[in-house]
């Protein structure tokens, strides 16, 4: 009985590690080969790359772009908090019957493709150029839109791990207003929710391509995709460098994720966290 | 410590969810610094009562007086309640200690220094100040709500079943430690329950209700020995309906003359609702009935007799238990306490 389960454990650990040795070929491949292929010149595109004041001499479009997509990184994530945070929890809160047309709506944006929201943007982005210029930083408005799903499905996930309503009706007898309710009580419960839509943002705007160059913006994609033509080994490095930004950004969130659940796995009593 | 409390008032108050009538017409007047509990079937409207109190649902119709000041249209934050919720409320990021003392901020009292401490030190929990909730017991958790919810000195304390989530053992020891505490406190108190007993051991007065109506709002004594309605008595406690005749200001049922709790309204024949404590068994070797089944509860014991075409429960020490084993033939006596009429 004991040799069997020993024996499927073993086939089982070794059935993961193939997976995982075919999935880290598959994946690493590509980047070993990058990494190769921008220290041929031993080392000085990456020498250039962490030289700023340098890099924006050289390749000014390169630094422009990696500016706007920083730019728009923050911004959106910070639009996308304002704009969703409150809603998420006010939907839960006072209107519950709203919930499955502000998921729809939320949701609505993974299912056209770029191409199409482009097309519909652009003579919005028409009036928007208009009135605020046509500053790349204004693409955080279509990039709000267009990380909506996955920022949505991280805060609803977190609002759905603790119980909102009681613990907001518990604030108020205790004569906690609305905003206090909002700041002092459901936001420090989600907080690891909160971050995970911000990086999951970050991350997602880092790597946009499709809708600065159709909207004539430019973004650190952009000015990969036109230093691919000049300077391929630069434009590589640059690659590398934002996916390993975005791989960070995931990992930080993974651990944010972990800690947490780490944190009440020490603790000597875990019995009846959850609410019934 | 002891504050004396307010009165409050519920007038005729009115709540539909929909076409469902949660509250109808419901009037409660609970007296300074009492204990009222409200008891009653699943659904009939007990946690809305509670939560229109306090301000966490409004009625349709109908007002809420506390201290003689109208609060009807005042929101929660403002209405100076305390409540300790069925479920586990304490917010997950704070400390038992910050916990208590979350109201106590709020109220921009100048952090009253140990309030928050002497509040978990009452409540028995003085050494778990830095626990988080999910470092506690289901039993402690509802004890810092509870500690919480005082530290704020309510005018009125509102408990929704805040035992229900726990074993038996600790709900009886923890039922004891809120009635004490309410009592030091002297904080007017609603406590809602579907558990009659806890509503029995616990209040000063106790409310049944039934379907959005109090029906009866009387001492523990009074609700279980002079039931207003035969929905009390049937709720209230466990009954035998015994067909009777009416017979002056008393009834017969089985060969005996029992007194009325209030006149009979009809009659002839009628329905008497008798408590198995009434009820005496006696083995009888020429007796007309068996005794059916036996079930052992402790101290006491339930007796199931066959009288003619059917069941009698009576309740007996655990002593005889002997004296009657299923089968044996028996005799009933009734004792002559006032018993209620099922009038529907
Ligand atoms: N938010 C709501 N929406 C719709 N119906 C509701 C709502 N809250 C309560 N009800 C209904 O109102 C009636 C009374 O509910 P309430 O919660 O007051 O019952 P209760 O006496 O507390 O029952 P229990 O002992 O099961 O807790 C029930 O039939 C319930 O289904
Ligand atoms: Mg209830």
């Amino acid at each position: 009985m004991a040799g069997l389960t020993a024996r499927r454990a073993r086939r089982q650990r070794a059935f993961r590690w193939t997976v995982l040795l075919v999935l880290g070929v598959f994946f690493l491949l590509p980047l070993v080969a990058m990494l190769e292929f921008t220290t041929r010149d031993g080392g000085g595109t990456w020498r250039l790359l962490v030289d700023w004041p340098r890099l924006s001499a050289t390749y000014p479009d390169l630094s422009a772009g990696i500016v706007a997509s920083l730019g728009q990184a923050a911004l959106t994530a910070l639009l996308m908090l304002v704009l969703l945070v409150p809603t998420a929890i006010w939907v839960r809160l006072r209107l519950p019957w709203l919930r499955r047309f502000v998921e729809f709506i939320c949701l609505l944006p993974l299912t056209i493709p770029a191409i199409v929201l482009v097309v519909g943007l652009a003579p919005v982005y028409a009036w928007v150029t208009y009135f605020l210029g046509g500053s790349s930083l204004t693409l955080t408005f279509a990039y709000t839109i267009l990380v909506l799903p996955y920022a949505y499905r991280a805060i609803d996930a977190g609002l759905s791990a603790i119980d909102v309503r009681t613990l907001a009706e518990a604030a108020r007898s205790l004569g906690a207003g609305w905003a206090t309710v909002m700041w002092r009580v459901v936001l420090p419960n989600i907080r690891s929710a909160v971050l995970s839509a911000a990086f999951l943002t970050v991350a997602l705007v880092l790597g946009e391509f499709t809708i600065a160059s159709l909207l004539n913006r430019t973004n650190v994609q952009v000015a990969i995709n036109f230093l691919g033509k000049s300077s391929a080994t630069m434009s590589v490095a640059v690659s590398l460098a934002a996916l390993f930004l975005a791989f960070v950004l995931l990992l930080l969130l993974s651990l944010i994720g972990g800690g947490r659940r780490g944190g009440s796995e020490a603790a000597p009593l875990s019995t009846a966290k959850e609410s019934p | 410590m002891n504050e004396s409390g307010v009165a409050v008032r519920l007038k005729e108050l009115h709540k539909a969810f929909g076409s469902l009538h949660a509250l109808d017409g419901l009037d409660l007047a609970i007296e300074p610094g009492e204990l009222v509990a409200l008891l009653g079937p699943s659904g009939c409207g007990k946690t809305t009562a509670l939560r229109v109190l306090a301000g966490l649902e409004d009625a349709d119709a109908g007002q809420v007086l506390v201290g003689g000041r109208d609060v009807t249209s005042l929101p929660a934050n403002r209405r100076d309640m305390g409540m300790v919720f069925q479920a586990y409320s304490l917010f997950p990021h704070l400390t038992a200690l910050d916990n208590v003392e979350f109201g106590l901020k709020l109220r921009g009292r100048r952090r009253m220094p140990g309030r928050a401490a002497e509040m978990l030190e009452l409540v028995g929990l003085g050494a778990f100040a830095d626990r988080y909730p999910h470092q506690l017991s289901g039993g402690q958790q509802q004890r810092v709500a509870l500690a919480r919810a005082l530290a704020i000195r309510p005018q009125v304390l509102l408990l929704d079943e805040p035992l229900s989530a726990l074993d038996a053992k600790v709900r009886v020891q923890l039922r004891d430690e809120i009635k004490r505490i309410q009592t030091e406190v002297g904080t007017t108190t609603l406590f809602v329950t579907h558990d009659q007993e806890e509503a029995l051991a616990m209040a000063d007065r106790v409310g049944v209700m039934r379907a959005g109506r109090l029906e009866q709002l009387a001492s523990p004594a009074d609700v279980y020995q002079k039931p207003a309605t035969a929905f009390v008595a049937d709720f209230v406690g466990l009954s035998n309906r015994l067909p009777g005749r009416v017979d002056g200001d008393g009834v017969v049922v089985l060969g005996t003359r029992l007194p009325l709790v209030s006149p009979a309204g009809r009659g002839p024949d009628v329905a008497a609702l008798v408590r198995p404590e009434s009820v005496e068994v006696l083995p009888d070797a020429d007796g007309p009935h068996r005794v059916l089944t036996v079930s052992f509860l402790g101290p006491t014991s339930r007796v199931t007799v066959s009288v003619a075409d059917r069941l009698v429960v009576a309740q007996v020490a655990s002593g005889r238990l002997a004296e009657l084993a299923a089968g044996t033939p028996v005799r009933i006596e009734l004792r002559p306490v006032p018993v209620v009429l099922d009038t529907d």
